[in-house]
């Protein structure tokens, strides 16, 4: 018994502290007034009445949140994830890690730093890096991204740095696979595609359901680099839902409905997890691997 | 189908050696077997003529054409790999059928191709299975199939029996030689098991560190080896091997002396083999110091003046008991002599039993 506490102890405490607490204190919340006094005078439902009644940002939140991540998740956290991890497993291993390394440099970066980079290379004047191409070298008109196409931006600032997770989970993956397994698809006659889709994919394909559920999760509730670069603007075109709870809870001092919100946003989460549970068959995916016989 | 040459073929990594420069020709419909300890290159050899390793040198033909340059993909080799290497996510079916995926088979000719290989190494009732429900000895089939399917010009088997249990290797031995008669592919084993090598092939390769030690029938290899190397690795158990300084005509060895027919100096190493010892009423004087029943044969270690002798007997109950003195035969022809620094045999030198120690009977 006094090893249980010795060992479980710590965690036991933290998980509570820092976990299981804020989530009654959110529920509590929810179902409250308090605002900007901090004060609480009744218990209600109404957050949740204004959440289905007449919060009209809350529904291009959630349209917003919905291309958001399933934009970056599509085309950086998995796909380009993906591409980075053949593509440098399959050149020779000191390249391959060298260029792995320059894509883990702004997951490495200060997210303050990383943020000003991109306000520096978006830049609607000649000076800003992308202009200084589009405009400097090719003579089109100036762009300006932030203001023309603000979700590719959240999208490609988000994307640059979540590919790196899945590069790093997929590369330990197909290094993982028997090299006999490759060798005996050349003899088969399979080129270099082949052996991608019938050799690498079918094996990797727990990480890559991890990797989906697990970045669906993360990019629904982080908004730090799209309030740093763009601060949900112009106007509300890039307040995803996180962003929003953020801001009504902390800039509008709503901390009562923020609380609801968050609440529903934590709904959403496990839905969204449970869905993808079932539809990509990860229960089997689990399942105990045989012992390969080499 | 097809004949294989090498020529002066070396494969290095780095600094280091994997294949010595080897020159090599492997007739069509030949099956021949790659044999060595772990390490002296014959996988490197292997992976090499599958396309999967690219010579650092020389020149490798198949049917006269230079394949260096060509990828394992446009050889039409067939491998079978150690570890059998199916595709785990694919049933039976889908791996046999996998190679064919590539080829410009006639619409239609697939399955049935994949059928009748299937058939030809007994999986027609495994199809539907995938590799995991499989045993060793019946993946092992799969692989085979996976590899004849697309009738290759080469098949390559990289140590195919070393993971199955001993009687399905016997088993599988006769059926793969069988197989390769019948469909007469130019085969090449790799295996660092001699009866395995000696069994099956119509040629043995004998590779060491990188070089090949000697090319030739299993009985070439058994009765002249080149090298104390091929001496030492052919045959089971053992040779009894012996060094001594030659004399020109008398070898001195332990306390004792052989007598040479033909002529040596310098360091000489004399090879015995068990099963040319034969125990006899006057001869080279001994004591039995162990027995080893090997099921047919009694395995005697022997102490002599020349040295410990391991001795080959037949019969399943042994005859003689420890401690017991002994006397040993052998005949001078079954006698191998190297020379001590090259290692290389010396063909026309023999050991026999010197007069006096016949003698002292």
């Amino acid at each position: 018994m006094a090893n249980f506490a010795l060992f479980l102890g710590p965690a036991l405490v933290l998980l509570a502290l820092f976990f299981v607490f804020p989530v009654i204190v959110d529920i509590a919340i929810a179902f409250t007034d308090m605002g900007q006094t901090l004060q609480v005078k009744e218990f209600t439902t109404k957050n949740f009445e204004r959440m289905l009644g007449g919060d009209r940002r809350l529904s291009m939140a959630l349209g917003l949140t919905f291309i958001y991540v399933l934009g970056t998740l599509a085309i950086f956290n998995v796909t380009f994830g993906l591409v980075l991890a053949l593509t440098t497993t399959a050149i020779p291993d000191r390249v391959g890690s060298f260029f792995r390394a320059v894509w883990l440099l702004p997951r490495m970066s200060p997210s303050v730093v990383y943020a000003l980079l991109w306000a520096w290379v978006v830049d609607p004047t000649e000076r800003g890096l992308l202009n200084q191409f589009i405009n400097g070298a090719f003579g089109f008109e100036v762009y300006d991204m932030m203001n023309d196409h603000p979700m590719m931006l959240i999208i490609l600032a988000n994307g640059f740095i979540g590919a790196s997770m899945g590069m790093i989970i997929f590369t330990s993956a197909i290094r993982s696979i028997p090299e006999h397994l490759f060798f005996a698809a050349r003899a088969d006659g399979a080129g270099g595609l082949h052996i991608v889709w019938h050799v690498i994919l079918p094996a990797i394909r727990w990480p890559l359901s991890f990797i989906t559920v697990y970045q669906t999760l993360s990019l629904l509730v982080s908004f730090e680099y799209i309030w740093l670069i763009t601060n949900g603007g112009p106007f509300f075109d890039t307040t995803v839902y996180a962003l929003y709870v953020y801001q009504r809870a902390f800039e509008h001092g709503q901390y009562a409905y923020g609380a609801a919100l968050a609440l529903v946003l934590v709904v959403i989460g496990i839905a969204a997890a449970l869905l993808m549970w079932r539809f990509m068959d990860m229960k089997r995916l689990l399942q105990q691997p045989r012992i390969e016989v080499q | 189908m097809a004949r294989i040459e090498l020529d002066n073929i070396t494969k290095a990594w780095g600094d280091v050696v994997a294949v010595e420069p080897t020159d090599l020709t492997i007739d069509d419909g030949e099956f021949v077997a790659i044999l060595g300890p772990s390490g002296c290159g014959k996988s490197t050899t292997l992976f090499m003529l599958a396309g999967i390793y690219a010579p650092t040198g020389g020149e490798m033909k198949f049917d006269g054409h230079v394949v260096n340059e060509v990828e394992a993909k446009d050889r039409n080799v067939g491998i079978v790999f150690q570890s059998y290497a199916l595709y785990p996510h694919m049933t039976v079916r889908e791996n046999i059928l996998f190679p064919l995926k590539f080829k410009d088979i006639p619409a239609g000719r697939a399955p049935e191709m994949v059928e009748e290989t299937a058939r030809l190494v007994q999986v027609e009732e495994f199809l539907e299975r995938r590799p995991s429900q499989l045993s060793g000895g019946q993946q092992q089939r799969v692989a085979l199939a996976r590899a004849l399917v697309k009738s290759p010009q080469l098949l390559l088997l990289d140590e195919p029996l070393s993971n199955l249990d001993a009687t399905l290797r016997l088993s599988m031995r006769t059926e793969i030689r069988a197989l390769q008669r019948r469909t007469g592919v130019t085969t090449i084993l790799v295996t660092h098991d001699q009866i395995e090598a000696t069994t099956m092939a119509d040629r043995i390769i004998c590779m060491s560190r990188g070089r090949v030690e000697q090319i030739g029938a299993p009985e070439d290899l058994y009765r002249r080896p080149n090298s104390l190397f091929v001496a030492s690795f052919i045959g089971a158990p053992p040779i009894n091997t012996l060094s001594g300084n030659a004399t020109g005509n008398a070898v001195s060895l332990g306390d004792s002396v052989l007598a040479l027919l033909g002529e040596a100096r310098g360091v000489v190493t004399v090879g015995l083999r068990p099963e040319h010892l034969q125990f006899a009423d006057q001869g080279l004087p001994g004591r039995i110091d162990g027995i080893e029943p090997m099921g047919r044969e009694i395995l005697y270690l022997v102490k002599t003046p020349l040295g410990d002798l391991r001795v080959l007997e037949a019969g399943s109950v042994p005859r003689r008991s420890a401690e017991q003195e002994v006397r040993l035969h052998f005949a001078p022809e079954d006698t191998l002599v190297f020379d001590g620094a090259s290692e290389d045999r010396l063909p026309d030198v023999h050991a026999a039993l010197a007069e006096e120690t016949k003698k002292r009977a």
